[in-house]
């Protein structure tokens, strides 16, 4: 039976969240002092050596955000950790900034050292009122020991964080939208470049990681670069934080090592709930994938799950079983984007209420097979022309489920003739 | 949607007091700006309207105009008044293969609301709302601040009873 590899949970559930000592006493904050002790490059060469890659969705090297933001000369520069988990079907960064807060402080630290950073924020969705007082509490516990605040362990290195909220929007997950929002402004996205690490928060320069990503840091630090980067594979190292939902028997998150094949996990997790038939997954969130059973044999990395036209993304499963209309799924998924687009740019404002009209008349029986084509054309445009991610990815639910489960299309098409 | 429920909130020289104490943060945190209009829309009986917009206004030095292009952005503010609990029902993809439906058909007819509406007494409104984080539980619910899961239509509807016997009315 496959086992948990636990890296970025290592502490949750072991410890008391808020507790510094419980931290400390597994070896909490060792990471920082370390990295203290070394030059800023050798701290990012370890970094480097990870192969780290972002654990928010778009797989970015966080060694080279680092060294970018490094290289920039600014007398204030910020670090700062998304925790917007606004993708539908992922729980991780709420287990993780819930029962190990201060993995991903210490994370967020290590990145400030390197980066030049003397501030932090963590941007909280609105969804997690009850992380709060946990994160605030470990906070002041991390101050008070000394392991955060001004000079910190004597070395003359200064970091604090503040908690800042969300406010309901899906799209200031995105970076420069979350910037925006921490500004007092609406979180629309912004074109790029300039990039955050160049020019981000209140014009300062920004690096900003998604909370697994930072969690790893410590890690990293503590047992080297090479250590972690002979977990996973060669090109996607360390683990990978899954969340199991839908109608999977054992729902839950989980820690497995990149490229831990689909199939396994899935059984690991019981299968499918109550016994019924597999008919499928939903791979990445919401504007990941849907694939079918006969592509179940998947090694789950980002390059791997890319070539095979799947998605990584958040290291959402999310199972479904033959109880379950396809067409209903991919309905509820695009009226979400219609809610959650920011309006900024037509092809995603349009194109979405586009792709979800057509499904809605498909699924209704007012389909015909041209519609199978429109839905491929706008997809194009809008993965070609939308200004952020939110809009050129929201149509992977609907073209990989074109493709992978063509016949409900076509049942419902002919359904709808029939009548 | 204004209804005549605008009579239930207004402001009082305590409240008045409450919302400038929480607007002052702005002036040393102006990054806390939307956790202090939160916070704020909670004293104001979760909604932000004019009369409260004024006082934020004058004590931030944040024009109306701008206050409200922000506030009118996030789905968590509500310019029109709500209920004293806003229940949020979650319809994305994870949840609704696990049944939210159903679990949101046995809220509605508990509280005798449909998805938008605030009951004439001022107590609940009912809101659809998107993934909550809490997948790995569904179907889940969000009353005000506090969290449900695993719910199943029974289960909803006993809480929504709960609720409206004032079981967590403080
Ligand atoms: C619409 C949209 C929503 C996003 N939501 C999140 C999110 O909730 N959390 C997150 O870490 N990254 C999210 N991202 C990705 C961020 O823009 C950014 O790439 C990420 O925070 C970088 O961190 P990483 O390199 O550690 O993954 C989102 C991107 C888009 C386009
Ligand atoms: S792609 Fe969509 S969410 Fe992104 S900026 Fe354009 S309209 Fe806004
Ligand atoms: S889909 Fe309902 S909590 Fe995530």
């Amino acid at each position: 039976m496959l086992e948990e590899t636990r890296i970025v949970l290592r502490n949750v559930d072991e410890i008391d969240p808020v507790s510094i000592e419980d931290y400390r006493a597994r070896g909490g904050y060792e990471a920082l002092k370390k990295a203290l002790s070394m030059t800023r490059d050798e701290a990012l060469s370890e970094i480097d050596k990870s192969a780290l890659r972002g654990r928010g969705g778009a797989g970015f090297p966080i060694g080279k955000k680092l060294s970018v933001t490094k290289a920039v000369d600014a007398d204030q520069k910020y670090i700062i950790c998304n925790a917007d988990e606004g993708e539908p079907g992922t729980n991780k960064d709420r287990v993780v900034l819930s029962g190990d807060p201060n993995s991903v402080f210490e994370g967020m630290a290590i990145a400030a050292y390197i980066a030049g950073a003397a501030k932090g924020f963590v941007y909280l969705r609105f969804e997690y009122p009850y992380i709060f007082p946990i994160l605030e509490q470990a906070l002041e516990n991390a101050r008070k020991a000394g392991c955060l605040g001004g000079n910190i362990f004597g070395s003359g290195f200064d970091f604090d964080i503040s908690v800042v909220s969300g406010g309901g929007a899906y799209v200031c997950g995105e970076e420069t939208a979350l910037i925006a929002s921490i500004e007092g402004k609406r979180g629309e996205p912004q074109f790029k470049p300039p990039y955050p690490g160049v020019k981000g928060l209140f014009g300062k320069p920004t690096v900003v990681n998604n909370v697994e990503t930072l969690a790893n840091l410590p890690q990293i630090i503590q047992n080297g670069g090479e250590w972690f980067a002979n977990i996973g594979v060669p090109n996607c190292t360390g683990t990978k934080v899954f969340t199991l939902c839908g109608n999977v028997a054992r729902p839950g998150v989980a820690e497995y090592p990149m490229g831990t094949n689909l199939k396994d996990i899935f059984e690991a997790h019981g299968g499918v709930k109550d016994g019924k038939d597999l008919q499928g997954f939903m791979l990445g969130g919401q504007s990941g994938n849907l694939i079918n059973p006969d592509q179940m044999d998947l090694p789950m990395d980002i390059d791997t799950c890319r070539a095979r036209d799947a998605i990584l993304g958040t290291g959402t499963i999310m199972v479904m079983d033959d109880y379950c209309e396809i067409l209903d799924i991919v309905e509820n998924i695009m009226s979400f984007f219609i809610h959650e687009s920011c309006g900024k740019c037509t092809p995603c404002r349009e194109g979405n209420i586009r792709m979800h009209e057509i499904i809605h008349n498909i699924n209704a029986g007012d389909g015909k097979l041209e519609d199978l084509d429109t839905l491929e054309e706008l997809a194009e445009v809008m993965q070609i022309t939308s200004l952020c991610a939110l809009g050129q990815n929201s149509s992977y639910p609907v073209i990989t489920s074109l493709h992978n489960f063509r016949d409900d299309y076509l049942k419902a098409i002919e359904r709808g003739q029939r009548a | 949607m204004r209804t005549n429920l605008e009579a239930n909130w207004a402001v009082t020289p305590e409240t008045e007091q409450k919302i400038v104490d929480t607007a002052g943060r702005y002036q040393t945190e102006p990054w806390q700006l939307m956790h202090i209009l939160l916070d704020i829309q909670k004293i104001a009986n979760n909604s932000f309207p004019r009369e409260v917009a004024v006082i934020v206004s004058r004590e931030t030095g944040l024009s109306e105009a701008s206050l409200y292009s922000f506030i009118s952005y996030y789905a968590m503010f509500s310019p029109s008044e709500r209920g004293r609990y806003v229940v949020r029902m979650c319809e994305s993809a994870p949840c609704h293969v696990r049944g939210s439906k159903a679990v949101m058909e046995a809220i509605s007819k508990t509280l005798a609301l449909q998805p938008g509406e605030t009951s004439g007494d001022g107590r609940f409104t009912l809101e659809y709302c998107q993934c909550l984080g809490l997948c790995v539980n569904s179907p889940a619910v969000m009353v005000n601040e506090a969290v449900y899961k695993d719910l199943t239509p029974g289960r909803a509807a006993t809480l929504m009873e709960d609720y409206m016997r004032g079981d967590y009315d403080a």
